[in-house]
């Protein structure tokens, strides 16, 4: 099985950086970027197997047994639209839709927000731009009981469980309404009502305890299941390597993906990689482990229902790699012309999650294009309507806000003396 | 870098990117990817990875992306870096300069805005600074590459781009960098070339005979335009060395004055200020004639709405030192 994104050469080093000559043949080795600024974006190095050509295991295989799954990509829809082999998920044409809807709401949440944020309304705002399909696909093949513990870049999961949009604008513009108080950075939500665990803006911490969540059902004896994403650049935490081994030892009910979008800030996937997938770790430790294409809405189901269901079995962990491409900046303070070829993501071979669910709804006679446009419309519509009422519950300048003596609440369960006597000097 | 070819930078984005923060621009260019070394994301592992380098010669410059985002490293520093002179009997060392953006306002929440540096001066072994312009920046960080003992070296984001007096309510656009600028104050001048400012010596920012003012980082530009508005002859000590502290510099001062006020952004137990009031009234008992006033960041995490109700203000500052005076 070829092996991806092999980075064997060393970076060439600028004129006056060279490291000094040496009798040896030692030598520092940096890994290279996809692309830099001023060269031609290519990616005909990667080894993408054909849709429908990765098989399927039973969900009882062994780790070893199956690991060339871990090198390689479950791809179900091909070039032109259609959904073949093994991993074809049986989904009705009314709940692709309803993915496909929950991706362009995403998308257009994504883009009001952001541009909010240039206009000053919002402190700092994240897209998932082009990664849609991860979220949305993957929290349609959950159940409601199951607890998600996401990054950033999993707002999907919100729309798909149905979280009022109004409450999402409300927490980023830390108003009145906000859930959280006005204690977090935006789109560090928490949704305890629908199982969404407090994102903490550090990176990997909470993919292991994540694993101690499903250690406590398991535990309990329940049903549920965890399901935790890092990205590609936080693997290289050590927590990931606490909830390899967690997860593994107690077999517990968890999914672990890695949403390998090729970049954080400005640093490639390859700093992280060591030269082979993401995937391949996992099956070091003995966890069952895929890789799959993230752009892909129905590969990304059907990977999600089959780990899922192992987990619901009782046979343990599945470690996912998800393939993807972040098509925009990191955050709303990085721009991304700065350290990789404009027109990268142009160049990503496995295209827009949005494009290839559309074309497979209009190749099987559910879909059309004026009926994709007039959603659009709608969402963005829809979109519009609720920061207008966002905002009317109060703005990050203006307020109103939470009361200011509410910082001194929440940081133990009953308020220590000099907390008090901390809000007595506050003067509020 | 010019001088000593084993001095190297390293951390996340601070190679080809140049850091988030700007402060390797140009290093990757003029020095080649092996001397501004873009690392994964593991504050442990590059901590450990420069130890090691440390210990083999080289003079690391590790960037920790943000402060916050220390503590993966802790036992890496605390348990490792800190102590391994002693531990071995002076064997080994490793040199290791950690460079962190700390402090808020910038609309950075409870994971972007924290000044950890109390941790850090409580713990033996390490030098810990935090520069508040950019002539001491640059000759501060000259003398912690060059000391042979670890230093943790803090610099405050807020005030990267120009000086910050704290007068929030001119701030727009969520509170993040306005255009201030470094060209129009009197330490905003960095001149090219090799030099150095001592560790464990402070800097008297302003003369006064009525109350003495000690503060580091951000604070010392809010607290000497606290000052100026209120009319009060304080006298202001910039500490930019935290460990090893400049006691003399603070007990002159306290002597002369009988009266002091410390000011600090990060949260107020055991931080740092606790500690210059244990060695004020220490060492100046006698000559205090007001109970020792700290002005710091309030014990919550920061919290993003109000970061302005929770930066140490003017009002509070003056509040403090009128109290201060009120004593006779």
């Amino acid at each position: 099985m070829a092996q991806p994104q092999q980075q064997s050469q060393a970076a060439p080093l600028p004129n006056e950086g060279q490291q000094a000559p040496s009798p040896y043949n030692s030598k520092l080795h940096i890994p290279k970027a996809s692309s830099r600024p001023g060269e031609t974006p290519d990616f005909s190095q990667l080894q993408i197997p054909d849709a429908g050509h990765t098989e399927k295991p039973p969900i009882d295989t062994d780790a070893v047994a199956m690991q060339d799954l871990a090198y390689g990509l479950i791809r179900v829809l091909d070039d032109n639209g259609k959904a073949i082999g093994p991993w074809a998920p049986d989904l009705s044409a009314e709940r692709l839709r309803e993915g496909l809807r929950h991706m362009m709401h995403v998308r257009a949440y994504d883009e009001r927000m952001f541009r909010m944020q240039r206009q000053g309304k919002l402190s700092f705002y994240m897209k998932c731009t082009g990664e849609e399909a991860i979220a949305v696909a993957q929290a349609m093949a959950l159940n409601g009981g199951d607890m998600l513990f996401p990054t950033y870049r999993q707002q999907g999961l919100l729309f798909v469980r149905k979280r009022p949009i109004v409450d999402m604008m409300c927490h980023c513009i830390s108003n009145a309404k906000d859930n959280l108080k006005g204690r977090q950075m935006p789109v560090f939500y928490s949704w305890k009502e629908g199982n969404f665990f407090s994102i903490s803006g550090n990176l990997a911490t909470q993919y292991s305890q994540a694993v101690g969540w499903a250690m406590a059902s398991a535990y309990k004896g329940e049903d549920h299941l965890a399901c935790a994403w890092v990205g590609d650049g936080s693997t290289a935490e050590s927590d990931v390597y606490h909830a390899l081994l967690f997860a593994s030892t107690y077999k517990a009910p968890v999914i672990l993906n890695v949403v390998n979008n090729q970049w954080a800030i400005s640093t490639p996937q390859s700093f992280a990689s060591a030269g082979t997938t993401f995937a391949a770790r996992g099956t070091g430790f003995n966890i069952p482990s895929i890789r799959v294409d993230g752009n892909d809405f129905l590969a990304v189901y059907a990977a999600t229902q089959w780990a899922a269901e192992r987990a619901r079995q009782g046979l343990g962990a599945t470690f996912v790699e998800l393939f993807t491409y972040r098509s925009e900046g990191h955050s709303t303070s990085d721009n991304p012309e700065a350290y990789r070829a404009k027109g990268e993501g142009q160049a990503w071979p496995l295209g827009d999650p949005i494009e290839r669910l559309k074309q497979h709804l209009i190749n099987i006679n559910e879909w059309s294009d004026a009926q994709h446009e007039q959603q659009a419309q709608e969402l963005k519509d829809d979109i519009t309507r609720d920061w207008k009422e966002a905002i009317s519950y109060g703005t990050l300048e203006e307020g109103p806000h939470w009361p200011v003596q509410s910082m001194f609440d929440d940081v133990f369960k009953e308020m220590p003396a000099h907390l008090r006597k901390q809000r007595q000097m506050m003067g509020v | 870098m010019n001088k000593d070819p084993n001095v190297l930078v390293m951390g996340q984005d601070v190679g080809y990117f140049g850091g988030v923060f700007r402060c390797t621009e140009g290093l990757y260019e003029k020095h080649g990817a092996h001397r501004a070394l873009d690392t994964p994301i593991t504050e442990g592992g590059i901590m450990a990875a420069a130890i090691g380098m440390g210990v083999n010669g080289l003079r690391p410059v590790v960037e920790m992306q943000f402060a916050d985002y220390i503590y993966p490293a802790i036992d890496q520093i605390i348990s490792e870096l800190a102590r391994l002179r002693h531990r071995s009997g002076g064997e080994f060392w490793s040199p290791v300069t950690v460079r962190a953006p700390c402090g808020g306002g910038i609309r950075g929440g409870q994971t972007h805005s924290q000044s950890p540096e109390g941790i850090f001066t409580h713990v033996c072994g390490l030098k810990t600074v935090m520069p508040s312009n950019p002539y001491d920046a640059k000759g501060l960080l000259i003398s912690a590459i060059e000391d042979d003992d670890p230093v943790i070296f803090f610099e405050p984001k807020r005030i990267y781009n120009g000086p910050f007096y704290g007068h929030t309510s001119t701030l727009g656009n969520g509170g993040s960098n306005v255009a201030t600028s470094w060209s129009a104050h009197p330490a905003g001048e960095v001149p090219e070339g090799h030099y150095k400012i001592e560790l464990g010596k402070a800097a008297t920012v302003r003369e006064g005979g009525d109350v003495t003012v000690l503060a580091y980082g951000t604070m010392v530009h809010v607290a000497e335009a606290a000052i100026k508005s209120s009319g009060i002859d304080a006298e202001l000590i910039d500490l930019r060395t935290l460990l090893p502290l400049d006691i003399e510099a603070v007990t002159t001062s306290v002597q002369k004055t009988g009266r002091c006020v410390i000011i600090h952004e990060a949260t107020r137990t055991s931080g740092f200020g606790s500690e210059l009031a244990a060695e004020v009234q220490e060492e100046c008992f006698f000559h205090l004639k007001a109970p020792i006033e700290r002005v710091t960041g309030w014990d919550t995490p920061y919290p993003h709405a109000f970061e302005w109700e929770y930066f140490p203000s003017h009002e509070r500052i003056i509040e403090a030192l009128e109290r201060t005076l009120a004593v006779d």
